[in-house]
């Protein structure tokens, strides 16, 4: 398809020395952490936002922040760009490369390194997998929790560079909430710790700034995380609805009502056909919206919550409500949740937006984005956080039709400028990269936006890091 | 002589600064006053005031967020959520007790000190509530950042900076912030007895039990009985808070007791003792004493509090409690600061920030209020700094690493 999103023009004086450094990298890393030919590289061109790929210089897989920093010192020393990768799992192209840039991928450093269940703390190295977590701490009754659907795959420093969230993000807030400390190692190699087991460190929330910056501030290496105390039970009931409109306001009216969920997730029809053939979850097939509200506790308090959200759903018209009534059943209810963007990919390419809108512009925005999908002649399929107003629209279309993908593009980018329009934001958790890079004077007027790029100035003057993403490349200030 | 600014607005404010910034005269931001003693003392050539700047903008309780300009007290906010049956989560601290000063804390002042409480080990801090911010850095520009939406994270976190920044970054002109409901009922287990190191053993396991606590705090013997007029259980006091539903709350008090009864049979308090309990924690009451003894607010693992305690006492004379499950300990010394000896114990037991809150004011010239950071980070944070505020206008010395 053709790139309407640029990149920065590579550094010629980087690609003539191509061979030096990557002799260069070789002195500094063990053997194994070096890939440099094309056959080794093709799989970090990209990530989950596969519109995009540029095969980069070199990849190196340090095994420990002494190397991590080290490569990042001699990246400084000579000007060279560097892209920090997780599993790359990014939707919005936060870990693709450039071709004058290194990647620094962290899956080698994959350790637990600390379990304290007396403080409810994780320390762990920064290419450990989300889920990996929660799997540790499982047996003692405790939990890691933010969710993203990719948690299989997607690592703990990705979580942290994309901020991400997740479904039961509504009760227990995005990594941010959940962060406690980093270890991180800045553009020049420095190794700064930032936060910890004890809470609220004095002077500036560098940990705050550094969580969701994108690998733009330095890599993190490691992370303290805290853990939580299992609820003694979880129960996903599902409530189908005859039209789109009537669950969103469902949903503001059971926050506004003062309960909440742990999770509240939307689906309209597109979205349950696909996620129900996928998993065989036993989502109503006959509504044009669904919402899956979950609830924890005991069996009485998950009892005395339901009977309050129901009688919200009611009054909304709720045509089905059918209760989870085994672990089993739980389960399949969320695997067809959480494999909604997978299972769309196999009936169609498709764009995942991500805006944020407050909740009384839930119905609103809904149905604005199916007319402005309709008018390009496309189809969508709304699957997303509804309980925090996180939208997640997926445009379909034919990643083959040149035509096809502009037109995707461009009703992408509608639907973006009207979820600020409507008080929102342009991401809620998938990140800015370089997908939306190019709207944040959507959202931020020039001083904004100005303000944040002299702060990200002040971690890397020389705009090495992970640089053609998140900062429109006009009105940077000059390195 | 003193020139006191008070614009009236956002662009009043970008209008002193910008000249100020020219001038290179340095501004002390203040806005209701109530905790001025926090930090290390500013010397500033003026003072500028955000008393003006007040009212709340936007309040949709359905969306469970709210605007304010800055300079609102926080009296009028916590009104106006109470009468929709909603709160701060974090529970901010009013340090008028123990600093006996007078007058109305403002919500900009809250956010720019990250003032939390009790809750904010389950429900995060003050930063965790702010969602948006519109504030004046120091070239005179208004900046906005955040938004009013609970999930956000189209590009850098600024938010996140402002919150705890001691007015040093940009004066806040307006803040936006997350709210919940007021759970309907709250209920305290008591746990009687316990020495210091019991107690961290108890609130670990009950923070590891499925049943929310909301509030886990050990009140030695020393201090048990200026809470709630006495009423408490005779010896030191463990508590945990409970808060939901009625009959969700009273179920997992029972399971709470039941699940800590090899440690003694627990008493309950009801939701109105427990309502002022946990304001008097909150507000740190025992020493609240109309003295300027010294007074430590340390921060450390939970695990490592009570070491803490114990290890000064060995050397010095010192009275304390405990809030966060024993990782946020109020250290009340007898006579000196002994600013030397806490510091190196924090350190010792892995780590920790020990802030000077009061002290005389000899003691206080000398004494880094906050806990001194690596050089490495000082030397970040200063670029940060210099990245908002450039010429160094904003409350000179308030967060100094050398008094």
């Amino acid at each position: 398809m053709p790139e309407t999103i640029g990149f920065l023009r590579p550094r010629q004086a980087v690609l003539d020395r191509r061979r030096e450094i990557i002799a260069d990298l070789a002195d500094l890393l063990p053997e194994g952490c070096l890939i440099s030919d094309e056959r080794g590289l093709k799989p970090f061109e990209t990530d989950a936002f596969l519109a995009y790929r540029r095969l980069p210089l070199a990849v190196v897989l340090p095994e420990t922040t002494e190397q991590v920093a080290a490569v990042l010192k001699y990246c400084s020393r000579y000007g060279i760009p560097v892209v920090p990768r997780g599993a790359g799992t990014s939707l919005s192209g936060g870990a693709i490369p450039q071709e004058d840039a290194i990647v620094v991928g962290l899956s080698k450093m994959s350790r637990i390194l600390d379990v304290d269940l007396f403080n409810r703390t994780a320390t762990v190295e920064a290419g450990v997998t989300n889920l990996n977590i929660s799997e540790a701490v499982g047996a003692d009754g405790f939990f890691y929790a933010p969710d993203p659907s990719s948690q299989l795959a997607c690592t703990i420093g990705g979580n942290i560079g994309m901020n991400s969230g997740g479904a039961h993000c509504l009760k227990y807030g995005v990594t941010t909430n959940n962060l406690l400390g980093v270890k991180m190692v800045l553009f020049d190699g420095t190794v700064i710790e930032l936060g910890g087991k004890a809470l609220d460190a004095p002077g500036y929330d560098l940990l705050g700034l550094a969580c969701g910056s994108e690998g733009q501030l330095g890599i993190v290496t490691e992370a303290t995380v805290r853990l939580i105390a299992k609820p003694e039970g979880a129960r996903p009931v599902l409530f189908g609805f005859a039209s789109s409109e009537a669950a969103g306001s469902c949903v503001a009216d059971i926050i506004g009502s003062g309960i909440i969920p742990v999770a509240i997730e939307f689906m309209d029809r597109p979205a349950i056909e696909i996620c129900e053939a996928f998993a065989h979850a036993g989502y109503p097939l006959d509504v044009e919206a669904l919402l899956i509200v979950e609830v924890e506790g005991s069996e009485a308090e998950m009892d005395a919550m339901l009977q309050g959200i129901i009688e919200i759903a009611r009054r909304h018209g709720v045509v089905t409500i059918k209760e989870s009534q085994s672990a089993l059943e739980a389960a399949l209810i969320w695997k067809g949740r959480k494999s909604a963007f997978g299972a769309t990919g196999r009936v169609a390419d498709y764009i995942c937006m991500d805006g944020t809108v407050p909740l009384s512009q839930l119905s609103h925005v809904l149905r604005r984005t199916g007319e402005i999908v309709a008018s390009y002649g496309l189809r969508v399929a709304n699957v997303f956080h509804a309980g925090d107003g996180n939208m997640h629209p997926l445009i379909l279309y034919d990643i083959n039709d040149p035509a096809d993908a502009a037109r995707a593009e461009a009703a992408g980018n509608d639907i973006l400028k009207l979820c600020v329009e409507a008080g929102g934001c342009l991401t809620g958790e998938h990140g800015v990269g370089i997908e939306k890079r190019d709207l944040m004077h959507h959202q931020y007027g020039k001083a904004d936006l100005g303000q944040q790029m002299a702060v990200r100035a002040a971690f890397d003057p020389q705009w090495l890091l992970n640089p053609s993403k998140v900062f429109p490349l006009e009105g940077r200030p000059a390195a | 002589m003193i020139v006191h600014f008070e614009p009236a607005s956002e662009e009043g404010i970008a209008t002193v600064v910008r000249s100020a910034a020219a001038e290179r005269v340095t501004l002390a931001i203040v806005g209701g006053g109530t905790r001025s003693g926090l930090g290390n003392p500013v010397r500033a050539d003026r003072t500028l005031s955000t008393r003006r700047l007040s009212g709340i903008v936007t309040y949709n309780p359905a969306e469970m967020t709210m605007s304010a300009l800055a300079g609102t007290p926080l009296a009028e906010i916590e009104a106006a959520l109470a009468a929709n049956g909603q709160m701060l989560s974090f529970e901010p601290m009013d340090h008028r007790p123990i600093f006996a000063t007078t007058g109305e804390p403002t919500i900009g002042g809250v956010f720019a000190a990250n003032v939390s409480g009790p809750r904010r080990y389950v429900a995060g801090a003050a930063r965790d509530s702010l969602l948006g911010v519109r504030f004046v850095n120091g070239r005179g520009e208004a900046i906005k950042a955040g938004g009013r939406v609970m999930k956000n994270v189209t590009g850098l976190d600024l938010v996140k900076l402002m919150a705890g920044s001691y007015g040093t970054l940009g004066i806040l002109t307006e803040v936006t912030f997350k709210v919940l409901p007021v759970p309907p009922a709250a209920a305290t287990v008591v746990v009687p007895g316990l020495n210091d190191a019991e107690a961290a053993a108890v609130m670990a396991e009950a923070m590891a039990q499925p049943v929310e606590v909301s509030g886990a705090a050990h009140l030695p013997e020393s201090v048990r009985g200026r809470f709630i007029d006495g009423a408490l259980p005779g010896g030191a006091a463990t508590v945990l808070r409970l808060e939901g539903l009625a009959a969700s709350v009273e179920m997992r008090s029972e399971k709470l007791v039941a699940a800590l009864s090899r440690f003694g049979p627990g008493s309950k308090l009801d939701s109105a003792e427990t309502k002022t309990l946990w304001t008097e924690i909150r507000n740190v009451k025992p020493y609240a004493d109309g003295t300027a003894r010294p007074l430590w607010r340390v921060s450390a693992a939970p695990s490592a509090g009570h070491q803490l305690v114990a290890a000064l006492r060995l050397q010095t004379g010192v009275d304390a409690f405990y809030d966060w499950q024993g990782g946020l300990v109020w250290l009340r010394m007898e006579a000196g600061a002994e600013a030397e000896l806490v510091r190196r114990y924090v350190r010792a037991l892995g780590g920790g920030h020990a802030t000077l809150v009061r002290a005389e004011g000899g003691a206080r010239a000398g004494i880094p209020a906050f806990e001194p950071q690596a050089p490495a980070v000082a030397q970040l944070s200063e670029r940060v700094r210099a990245a908002l505020d450039p010429a160094g206008i904003f409350n000179p010395g308030r967060l100094a690493a050398v008094a």
